[in-house]
């Protein structure tokens, strides 16, 4: 293979552009994608990605049920989210068009494969006329290419059959899209290789197909100049792209490290947590050991019984995963033994929509266990966020001998961002010591709690002379055994929750993002992945000259020690969330603040734009 | 059982300076607290009684279990213990024994808890053959909730909760405990302590899950359930001791056997009418469990003849032993993780 040299057209610069592929869900739209983002993440831009696909693993092929979408950002300096809207819409087929076109904003670029209007598949989408013929798309710029066409031509000298040589039309556009926007060629011709190495045909067919769409691009004469992103500027350092579940991942790993512990992770198969334990189950050389429980319940039943022999224990779930696991979580509130759940929210109730991101799980985390069982929460906040969040949840799970939930959701964890790689020298030791000597007098008091911490001491099967039995029975304080006396079941539902609460002395206090230092007219309050949606949105605002503040929380239970304060401060209050207003209600009760619900609960993450409206209504309203 | 942990050697076990244990360090200072009469006093000191012989240190041993009268078992053993939520004694006993192949982990269960709530873990955790060892107090009948009818109780059985009789066809423990790929299968009873605890220390010794059906009487809710097979004066005849590679007979006189019939059933027989020849001679180690199943299925109720020891006790490599030796495997091949290489990997690139 030859390396192929640059477009030669002089390319237009421009700041950013949002992309959205969108084709059947048999059409490797995510890996399209993928690709784009991956050379785009290589080649230096920001970027951010919003993968949005059906529960289905091959939908009706043709129907708007069936179609899958990848939005992906790129641009030459930090950008915080997918995009509000797409600039560039690639449909694959009349059902793609008609699902996103009212997401497209007018004059945004329209790409279509030609060949897949007939009048069967616009009929199954119910158009009665072809858009692309009827005037309807008059306010976009509509670039029509045949692209099934055009891919089995370039395939025909390859012998590949037709049939599967038009499913290499992906590569086409890709490689269509590659031309313009003057994305490097040499690693998508690099990653084809190697990825379909062990089909020799399907990788020719792929590698020609992108060629063309390349070559297409560049002859057609389709725009004047094709478009260039340069690199952004972010802080110095190495860089990776990378997804929520995988920094998820390597953020157990580093917790392992830094524990000095083993992992035991056990995990029920489940959308969208899968990709963890697909990853964890790799690294056996980390010595991860990883099972695949028989139910959600024997996970986190497993989890726990690692932590009483000593090895970090880990389970990770979503939504409905987290209801069956809330019996193990409330044993290990009572065993206070270290124990880390991830819980990867989807749309709910009940099944819900699998695939599609939702925050709705944050009061299941903080109630979500029968009698009175508090335990922290954790909330990452972008896809590499996660690797601070799950290590974050690890280092208190571990200090304060408690089950920990660290939310994550389908947005962050199928998304992806450039990741400054951490110096993983510069994490802290967050390991904790076992106990070796009885602690009262002859004695090994299970329940004996460090005055500081009001941990308890975690003594390890094959330590002689600690024997002790735990369980999920009221135990006395100190000695740990059964005890159903009045006085001691109040005071260790105290202490637990005085455990809990007290891990507000150990965090951060939260900080604020307010140029005007308290003089903002409203504060936005935001947990978990509306991050980068609050962040863009206020910069708006405040080109626009209001005065607006922003706190995003990491931890949710407890709260930051210094939130009250920083509530009090503000006039206005604005809770976002996809959910229909969970944190609201905990700030309402808390801190007695005036929090306005912006609530959103449509599979799909807010845009920057959804919440700017808001804050302009709040201020000006 | 492999010693390959890292954590602090306990002094002695198995070495020639130790000092031999009694049942006394077995016991915890916890004051027993099963209704005065019940047969979970005899399991308790046959577990206590087998442990000295068996040799093992207290703090190498956990015992975990799930909800029941039977699960107040760990309280009262001086050694570790977990008592944790109904059914899931089996999924924390595999975080254990996952985690730590040194340690000797048993689960203490009853009918409901094993065959009702936590039939799936059992289920799991036999196939799997991690090993732990489960002992599971049959006594046909709820206690700790007051007398309702368990998934072992027979048909028509008047409770609380079957006033009219209950409807629900009971499992044959171990009938399930075979269908699930279970490598080690006994049977033991409350009444006979020798028995009891020899079926301990065999499934002690066995490499895996091991599973034991105790038929233990609960004197308040299901009285002498067991009696027609397991009274001194009955027990000879109905009774049915298997021994590996034995024929089977059993009778006061050793004057009854088992056979195969036509179908592959076992079947009761007067030696005298059919010879000593044609008895079934009872081989533990077969690997198709066919056998083992005919003779859970020979007694339908604790009324008929009945088979206890040990039906089933077969290798096949151990859960943990196979997770060990794919980190082994994983290690030798990529060398110990690095963390910075790892997520350095793929593509990467460099901001000034």
């Amino acid at each position: 293979m030859t390396a192929e040299s640059p477009p030669i057209t002089k390319a237009e610069t421009i700041d950013g552009v949002v992309i959205r592929f969108a084709g059947d869900s048999g059409d490797g739209m995510q890996l399209t994608g993928d690709r784009f983002t991956d050379v785009s993440a290589a080649f230096g831009n920001d970027l951010a990605t919003l993968p949005n696909f059906p529960a289905e693993i091959r939908a009706p092929a043709g129907t708007i049920a069936g179609v899958s979408s990848f939005q992906v950002h790129i641009s030459d300096h930090d950008i915080l989210t997918p995009g509000d809207e797409p600039s560039v819409l690639v449909a694959m087929n009349p059902a793609a068009l008609k699902a996103n076109i009212a997401e497209v904003p007018p004059g945004a670029t329209i790409l279509v494969n030609e060949d897949a209007f007939d009048e069967r598949a616009l009929k199954k989408v119910g158009y009665e006329a072809n858009p692309l013929d009827d005037g309807s798309l008059a306010s976009y710029r509509v670039i029509q290419v045949p692209m099934t066409t055009l891919t089995l031509e370039s395939t025909k000298e390859l012998g590949v059959k037709p049939r599967d040589a038009e499913r290499s039309k992906n590569f086409f556009a890709l490689g269509l899209i590659s031309w313009m926007y003057t994305r490097p060629v040499e690693p998508t011709v690099e990653w084809i290789g190697e990825r379909f190495a062990n089909r020799p045909q399907v990788r020719d067919a792929n590698l020609a197909a992108f060629k063309a769409g390349l070559h297409f691009g560049e002859t057609a004469e389709l725009m004047e100049a094709p478009f260039e992103v340069l690199p952004a500027k972010l802080e110095p350092g190495r860089y990776r792209n990378i997804t929520g579940n995988l920094a998820l991942a390597y953020g157990l790993l580093a917790a392992s490290d830094k524990a000095k512990l083993p992992i035991v992770y056990a995990s029920y198969p489940i959308t969208p947590a899968s990709d963890i334990l697909h990853e964890l189950s790799k690294h056996k050389s980390f010595g991860v050991r990883t099972l695949q429980a028989e139910d959600e319940i024997a996970a986190a039943s497993i989890a726990i019984g690692a932590a009483f022999a000593g090895h970090l224990g880990v389970t990770a779930t979503s939504g409905p995963g987290v209801d069956l696991k809330s019996e193990a979580l409330g044993l290990a509130v009572s065993l206070e033994l270290p124990m880390v759940l991830v819980d990867v929210q989807r749309g709910g109730p009940s099944t819900g929509l699998p695939t599609k991101t939702e925050q709705s799980d944050l009061l299941l985390a903080m109630y979500g266990r029968h009698g009175e069982a508090p335990l922290p929460i954790v909330a990452a906040q972008s896809p590499s966020h996660c690797f601070d969040a799950v290590f974050e949840g690890v280092r208190i799970a571990l200090k304060y001998r408690t089950p920990v939930i660290v939310l994550t959701d389908g947005y962050l964890a199928n998304g992806a961002e450039p990741w400054k790689l951490p110096d993983l020298d510069a994490l802290p030791d967050i390991s904790v010591p076992f106990a070796t000597e009885p602690n009262h007098g002859d004695d090994f008091w299970p329940y004996l709690r460090d005055p500081a911490t009001l941990a308890r001491p975690w003594a390890i099967p094959g330590t002689p002379g600690l024997m002790h039995r735990i369980g999920g029975l009221e135990k006395e304080e100190g000695t740990g055994n059964v005890n159903y006396d009045p006085e001691n079941h109040e005071f260790m539902c105290r202490i637990r929750a005085a455990k809990v609460a007290g891990i507000a002395q150990d965090i951060a206090p939260v900080e604020v993002d307010d140029p005007d230092d308290g003089g903002a007219e409203l504060l936005v309050v935001g947990w978990g992945s509306t991050w980068g949606a609050i962040l863009e949105a206020t910069r708006r605002a405040r080109t626009r000259g209001k005065r607006v503040a922003h706190v995003q929380l990491m931890h949710l239970n407890p709260f930051p020690p210094n939130l009250g304060e920083v509530l009090a401060r503000y006039p206005k209050v604005l809770v976002p969330e996809m959910n229909l207003g969970q944190l609201s209600k905990l700030l309402r009760s808390e801190y007695l603040a005036p929090a306005t619900s912006l609530n959103k609960l449509q599979g799909v993450p807010f845009t920057a734009s959804e919440i700017e409206t808001k804050i302009l209504e709040m201020i000006d309203g | 059982m492999a010693d390959d942990s890292d954590v602090p050697a306990a002094s002695g076990n198995g070495g020639g300076t130790a000092v031999a244990l009694s049942r006394k360090d077995f016991q915890s200072d916890q004051e027993v607290r099963w209704c005065p009469g019940c047969g979970d006093y005899s399991i308790l000191s046959a577990m206590q009684l087998a442990l000295p012989e068996i040799g093992v240190r207290p703090e190498k041993l956990v015992f975990v279990s799930g909800i029941g009268c039977a699960a107040r078992f760990p309280y009262y053993m001086n050694t570790y213990g977990v008592h944790g939520i109904h059914g899931r004694a089996p999924a924390i006993a595999t975080g254990i024994a996952l985690a730590r192949p040194d340690l000797d982990v048993w689960v203490i269960s009853g009918d409901g808890d094993s065959l009702s709530i936590g039939g799936n873990h059992l289920l799991h955790a036999l196939r799997r053959n991690i090993g732990v060892k489960i002992i599971m107090f049959n006594n046909q009948i709820y206690g700790l909730t007051k007398g309702q009818y368990s998934p072992t109780s027979e048909v028509g059985k008047i409770t609380k909760s079957s006033p009219f009789g209950s409807l629900d066809h009971p499992f044959n423990p171990l009938s399930v405990a075979l269908g699930a790929e279970a490598t080690f299968v006994a049977r033991t009873h409350d009444m006979d302590r020798k028995h009891m605890v020899e079926t301990i220390k065999r499934a002690n010794d066995h490499d895996g899950a091991a599973f034991v059906e105790v038929y233990q009487n609960c004197n308040v809710f299901n009285d002498e359930a067991f009696a027609g097979i397991t009274a001194k004066e009955v027990r000879d005849d109905m009774l049915i001791q298997l021994e590996h590679g034995q024929p089977i007979r059993f009778g006061a006189e050793r004057q009854r056997g088992v056979v195969l019939n036509e179908f592959g059933e076992c079947e009761i027989v007067d030696v005298a009418d059919v010879g000593e020849e044609r008895l079934l001679v009872h081989d533990e180690t077969r690997d198709d469990p066919a056998l083992a199943f005919s003779l859970s299925r020979l007694a339908d109720q604790p009324t008929t003849p009945t088979p206890i020891g040990v039906f089933r006790a077969i290798q096949r490599p151990t859960y943990e032993t196979l997770v060990q030796n794919q980190l082994m495997a994983a290690s030798e091949r990529q060398g110990p993780g690095d963390l910075a290489a790892l997520i350095g990997s793929g593509a990467t690139w460099e901001i000034e």
